[in-house]
């Protein structure tokens, strides 16, 4: 891919570049259909999401040029969920919107730093409704059918043969050596949703939406991110992942909207982020005056729409997709 | 290739690299021994911890080694290096060449030479790989040409390529050629697999 300064090409075809703007109508009308609100929110912000595992591109908002390094800090979001929020709570319908979203150090033949999300949320939805119109959505997009629906405890059964939500991290250490998958050997032993998502990424996921895209839902309550909560006894997080042909294509959740559970879990975050060597996030944001104000009952989803393209044309890698991928941008 | 001895060659740290910094051709140190990362794929679930899935070729052994390493991990750079240099002479099991550059000398026992001495004749280019300064490998040039000092005649008017013989080369080596290949005749041979490829001059 080394550019000589000449070199200006696309690395995708004029053929997927056209495949691209018909995906990108055809999922207007259907948001349109559905009487969801088109919504543009910032790409840079004061606040961002909190998660361990995904890192935001810092900018500096100069107000002096010759001292660019001067200024207040902005995060360049990693998906546009506070501020579509805060539309929510501040009177808004069900509402969607096409943007970009960045995330640093990600970078391969599924990751590229810069991408397009398709993010909506459903106004007053579930989780039921909310996996019912990622499952329309999904089939207008692959025309595969509608998606087939597993619960990540089923899924772990059926390819594992174990309880992903009571299994400790040693059990699970011991199914990925039966599995004879290569383990990382700075993971430790106590680090459950680390083993959860190796056993996830080597043994589930090369198995999901060949026949039809699959929805897995109802994931580990440690890994709920911004989703709720349900079930007392072992609670599962109400979240849920759209996956075709072994590729993980969207993430949904039937939104938190507790503001004090909020600040518990970016606490929690933050504190892990450290033990990572990552820096600390800011957890004070106007998302969580938007909750105390109050955020409807909502299922929110963000979809990758490079990755979809990808799938619809039958590429092996992002790069085949985008006009000009992180490499030669 | 031949096998050594995971502190023969002593671990001299130059760096390490992040797993940002993980790439294919890199060139790594596990347990004091070279790799050349030969894949690497970066996956990462949604909101999990990024893996990086990499397939390690041990430059000593040829062995191909999984491994998969997550967000964080770092690996010892290797010192490893690539030289023009050009065989002198041999002396008993050691086969001395030179650096073009530097002048200087080289010794490789026959085992790291391996079946390359085949191919050996005096003033012969080849390129060397150095680890930590010593050599490691030696690729003699993909194609060489060799006299052809002693083989049985060939039958008259046989000129068909699938009836083969065996012919001994100028190096000592045995390659198997079409039987109208003669004493004197010059060959053509493919280093990497051993086999005769065509006739330069009879």
């Amino acid at each position: 891919m080394a550019a000589e300064s000449g070199e200006f090409h696309p690395s995708a075809s004029w053929e997927v570049l056209h495949l691209r703007a018909r995906l990108l109508r055809r999922i207007r009308r259907f948001f349109e259909d559905r009487e969801f609100l088109e919504v543009e929110t910032p790409l840079l912000s004061a606040d961002t999401v909190i998660d361990r595992h995904l890192d935001p591109i810092p900018v500096t908002l100069f107000a002096d040029p010759r001292q660019m390094a001067a200024g207040s800090r902005r995060w360049l979001q990693t998906s546009p969920e506070f501020a579509m929020k805060r539309l929510l709570a501040a009177g808004a319908p069900s509402i969607y919107q096409i943007t970009r979203a960045f995330r640093g150090g990600e970078v391969g033949r599924l990751h590229n730093p810069e991408f397009t999300i398709v993010e909506w949320y459903g106004v007053e939805d579930g989780m039921q409704q909310g996996m019912q119109l990622l499952s329309e959505l999904a089939e207008v997009l692959f025309q595969h059918g509608p998606a087939e629906r597993i619960s990540y405890a089923a899924a772990f059964e059926r390819w594992l043969g174990i309880d992903p939500h009571g299994a400790d991290g040693p059990k699970l250490a011991v199914v990925a050596e039966r599995q004879g998958i290569a383990v990382p050997d700075s993971l430790p032993m106590e680090d459950r949703d680390g083993w959860l998502d190796l056993l996830l990424v080597e043994c589930i996921e090369p198995h999901l939406g060949f026949e039809s895209p699959v929805i897995l839902y109802d994931y580990p309550a440690t890994q709920a991110a911004l989703a709720r909560l349900r079930g007392d006894r072992t609670p599962v997080a109400e979240r849920f992942e759209l996956y075709f042909r072994g590729i993980e294509l969207a993430n949904g959740y039937h939104e938190l909207m507790d503001p004090d559970e909020l600040r518990c879990r970016n606490q929690q975050i933050n504190r892990l982020r450290h033990t990572d060597g990552k820096p600390l996030l800011p957890e004070s944001s106007r998302l969580l005056a938007a909750m105390e104000h109050g955020l409807p009952p909502c299922t929110g989803v963000a979809l990758g729409f490079d990755r979809s393209v990808m799938l619809v044309c039958g590429a092996k890698e992002l790069s085949e997709v985008i006009a000009f991928p992180s490499e030669i941008a | 290739m031949f096998s050594a001895s995971a502190t023969k060659w002593g671990k001299q740290s130059v760096g390490t690299y992040k797993t940002s910094d993980f790439r294919k051709g890199l060139k790594v140190q596990i347990d004091g021994e070279p790799y050349l990362m030969i894949e690497m794929n970066f996956v990462k679930p949604g909101k999990g911890n990024a893996l990086y899935k990499c397939k390690l070729k041990n430059l000593l052994r040829g062995t191909v080694l999984d491994r998969t390493y997550k967000g964080g991990d770092s690996l010892e750079s290797a010192d490893v290096e690539e030289i023009d240099v050009q065989y002198l002479y041999r002396q008993q099991d050691t086969f001395v060449f030179m650096d073009n550059k530097t002048y200087e000398q080289y010794e490789l026992s026959s085992d790291q030479v391996d079946d390359s001495w085949k191919y050996l004749k005096e003033g012969m280019g080849c390129s060397m790989m150095l680890f930590n300064d010593n050599p490691i490998i030696l690729s003699p040039p993909n194609h060489v040409e060799l006299k052809v000092e002693y083989c049985e005649p060939g039958a008259k008017g046989d000129t068909a390529t699938n009836v083969t013989k065996p012919v001994k080369v100028e190096t000592g080596a045995e390659i198997i050629c079409p039987s109208f290949i003669n004493m004197g005749n010059v060959i053509k041979v493919d280093t990497r697999t051993g086999q005769y490829v065509e006739r330069v001059s009879t």
